[in-house]
């Protein structure tokens, strides 16, 4: 008898049946990441809500034609960032106690002016939005946005001038060290302490 | 001489054999980072507008999706403020019976971490985002994300 060698399998095609796979994954992959503006809403509670000073309130309106009307004066989406920082950082009074102190102290950080007239500290500082039930979702996501930067700004001139190293990087640092970091936390606890996002949706109005 | 006429040969083809391999790495490469959308649409994919001050959703298994937009029915109407909760059109007032629905998904101490992603249109109205806030502060469901794209919405 003589001895068969095995005959070997075409594997001609194989790259047909593999293009034919990556193709269908090409097609059906989604790359994007979901991201987007965190939001923590208020709990349905029946204690009254303490009452805030004039002052210590920012008030920003968005009407149903996207327009900004921001402490009673008309303004454009670009200037917001920079009125919320003026206001934040005012600084012009006596602050709530920080967390462990007993009582509170003025803004020793706050570069603002220190208008008696303006916020007495940044966590004394809301800022309120209020829009139509027709504002465009877009034009409120902005506005929530441009917000949210001007905290992040203060929050990185904090942090660099105390630790050296911005806000942004040591959030990412603790967050990568799977949140476990002490040394780190206090750290953030620290500069979100200093700067809180202060930030209360009103119900819309509902102008027909 | 006879080594020179030797050189007019044909051209060798091109070596294939590692071609498979490539395509292989590379389907690999699109199996591992692919990932199946869960629900149809049953509105128009929105254009979700755009924020920079952007936050990653971290677990996908702890969210919850609400989209609101145009309906591709035209039943429905035409405007941006229709909303979806798994894949059929619904009101407000369905919410707190889908994040129940959600939460018996995942395990009891888990329902603090849950977040409820809403991809709204971008001429989406406020209005219809207040209805479903107040209906997911009735169950108590507090944690919310606004689903955005990167990048500025000012034009410079």
């Amino acid at each position: 008898m003589a001895r068969r060698e095995n005959p070997e399998i075409n594997a001609g095609s194989m790259a047909d049946i593999a293009f034919l796979l990556l193709i269908f994954f090409l097609v059906t992959t989604t790359m994007d990441v979901d991201s987007g503006i965190p939001k923590k809403l208020a709990e349905k509670t029946d204690v009254k809500p303490p009452i805030v000073k004039e002052k210590n309130i920012f008030q920003v309106d968005i009407n149903r034609n996207n327009q900004l009307l921001v402490e009673n004066e008309a303004m454009e989406l670009k200037d917001l960032k920079d009125a919320a920082i003026k206001f934040i950082d005012n600084g012009g009074g006596i602050g709530n106690p920080m967390p462990g102190k007993e009582a509170g102290a003025a803004c020793n950080y706050c570069k603002g002016a220190k208008d008696p007239e303006s916020s007495d500290h940044p966590n004394k500082a809301v800022i309120a939005v209020q829009s139509d039930r027709g504002t465009d979702f877009g034009t409120y996501v902005s506005v929530q946005d441009e917000l949210l930067k001007a905290y992040t700004e203060l929050r990185n001139r904090f942090c660099e001038e105390k630790y050296g190293i911005s806000f942004t990087e040591l959030e990412e640092a603790f967050i990568a060290g799977a949140r476990k970091d002490g040394a780190l936390r206090i750290k953030v606890e620290d500069v979100k302490n200093s700067y809180p996002q202060i930030i209360s949706d009103i119900d819309p109005t509902n102008v027909q | 001489m006879s080594k020179f006429k030797k050189r007019k040969k044909e051209m060798p083809a091109v070596n294939t054999s590692s071609l498979p391999d490539i395509v292989f790495m590379l389907l690999f490469f699109f199996m591992v980072t692919t990932v199946m959308r869960e629900n149809d649409l049953a509105i128009e994919a929105p254009s979700l507008p755009s924020a920079t001050e952007v936050k990653k959703l971290e677990r996908k298994s702890l969210v919850s999706t609400i989209f609101v937009g145009k309906a591709k029915d035209s039943k429905y109407g035409t405007g941006y403020n229709r909303i979806q909760l798994n894949d059929k059109i619904a009101t407000p007032e369905d919410v707190p019976s889908f994040i129940f629905l959600e939460r018996g998904n995942v395990s009891e101490a888990e329902v603090p971490f849950m977040t409820t992603s809403i991809k709204a249109d971008k001429q989406s109205s406020v209005g219809t985002l207040a209805d479903i806030r107040e209906k997911l502060r009735d169950v108590n469901a507090l944690k919310l994300s606004l689903s955005t794209h990167k990048g500025s919405a000012i034009k410079k």
